[in-house]
């Protein structure tokens, strides 16, 4: 794709659209499966869970090294500074949380005794051996960076929305492609 | 010259009877066994059973074992699946509490290996089972170790909707470690 200074690039936009379904899904899914009673469902939505954790971390890695190679588009001249570096550490947050939430949900599930194997194939090491104690507190982590990451995602929505619909720049055209461009004054 | 015959009569019954039942050290004995869940391996074990184990390499016609476990006594890996195992569907412990495997015969495998074979009997349900084993003795200790295939649905462990194998697989890996102390 044709490098466009105002978007962000194709795949980084496909990257970032697959990431946000997927944690939307597996979000709602984790809310859903932990109020089930044991049956064959609740084993299964646990391991699609579970896979979509792992696909989610996966992908993130996947973004953050095509970042790296593909600088993202320079925001509006118009933003003010403190907007910058609220933007900034909303994104770093934003991908260290997609990197965090994974993680803890995999020790939290070698803790509690379940090792995690990758769409029932491939198994992922157990980093830590089962104990009650630690699967517990690795559970509440998990589940305090996902409200932590509602917070981030909350902001980050409502940011772009800000950006679209008050500051009405072509920040949130960066990342839809199918928006029209505005013509802003530079 | 009634005693030397009493006697004798007493060595004769004891020498018929099976090799002589040794003291099971249940600290350091254990049965644990491997479902899969989705395909994911998860331990489990049994906390309470009782081994009658009767053996001798030497006479292995005469060798024995009985094995009761208690079921209601499962650790099946979280507490969740715990409560679950008990009822109708799985093991139904009120009206069945206990499995129990009696061997038919012992015979040799290899060296220091053996095979056990025997009915397991589990909800009412009887089939035959053949568990090798290993026998390893030091000083009057024997380690007996082993395990064998458990298919589930044989016993009607797991019934209804857990019948479904692509999330509880039929095969669950039982393995048993026995210790005995003061075996001659």
């Amino acid at each position: 794709m044709a490098n466009d200074p105002q978007r962000y690039t194709g795949m980084a936009i496909a990257l970032h659209w697959l990431i946000a379904i997927a944690i939307l899904c597996t979000f709602l899914l984790g809310q859903y499966m932990s109020d089930l009673q044991l049956s064959p469902a609740k084993l299964k939505l646990y391991s699609y869970h579970k896979w979509i954790g792992v696909t989610i971390f996966l992908l993130v890695l996947a973004r953050i090294a095509w970042r790296l190679g593909h600088r993202p588009p320079a925001p509006p001249p118009s933003m003010a500074a403190w907007q910058h570096h609220a933007a900034g550490a909303a994104h770093f947050f934003l991908y260290a949380l997609t990197l965090a939430i994974p993680l803890s949900g995999w020790l939290m599930s070698s803790a509690s005794g379940f090792q995690v194997v990758y769409l029932g194939v491939l198994p992922i090491p157990d980093l830590l051996a089962k104990n009650k104690e630690t699967a517990g507190q690795l559970k509440e982590l998990h589940e305090a960076l996902n409200w932590l990451m509602v917070v981030v995602v909350a902001l980050h929505v409502a940011a772009a929305l800000k950006h679209h619909l008050i500051d009405r720049d072509n920040v949130l055209q960066r990342m839809l492609p199918f928006l029209k461009q505005r013509s802003v004054a530079k | 010259m009634k005693f030397p015959a009493l006697a004798l009569l007493v060595a004769l019954a004891l020498s018929a009877l099976p090799a002589r039942a040794a003291n099971v050290d249940y600290a350091k004995s254990e049965i644990t066994f491997v479902s899969k869940q989705m395909n994911v391996p998860v331990q489990g074990r049994f906390k309470k059973f009782t081994a009658q184990i009767a053996f001798d390499p030497k006479n292995l016609p005469a060798s024995k074992a009985q094995v009761e476990v208690d079921l209601a006594s499962i650790d099946t890996g979280s507490s969740e699946a715990d409560a679950e195992v008990g009822k109708k569907g799985w093991f139904n412990t009120s009206a069945f509490p206990t499995a129990k495997f009696v061997s038919s015969s012992v015979t040799q495998a290899g060296p220091d290996k053996f095979e056990a074979k025997g009915k397991l009997s589990i909800k009412g349900i009887g089939q035959d089972v053949v568990a090798p084993f290993t026998a390893k003795r030091t000083g009057d200790t024997v380690t007996y170790e082993g395990g064998f295939l458990l298919k589930r649905l044989q016993f009607k462990i797991g019934e209804g909707i857990w019948s479904d194998t692509d999330t509880v697989a039929d095969e669950v890996q039982v393995k048993f470690k026995i210790v005995t102390t003061g075996d001659k």
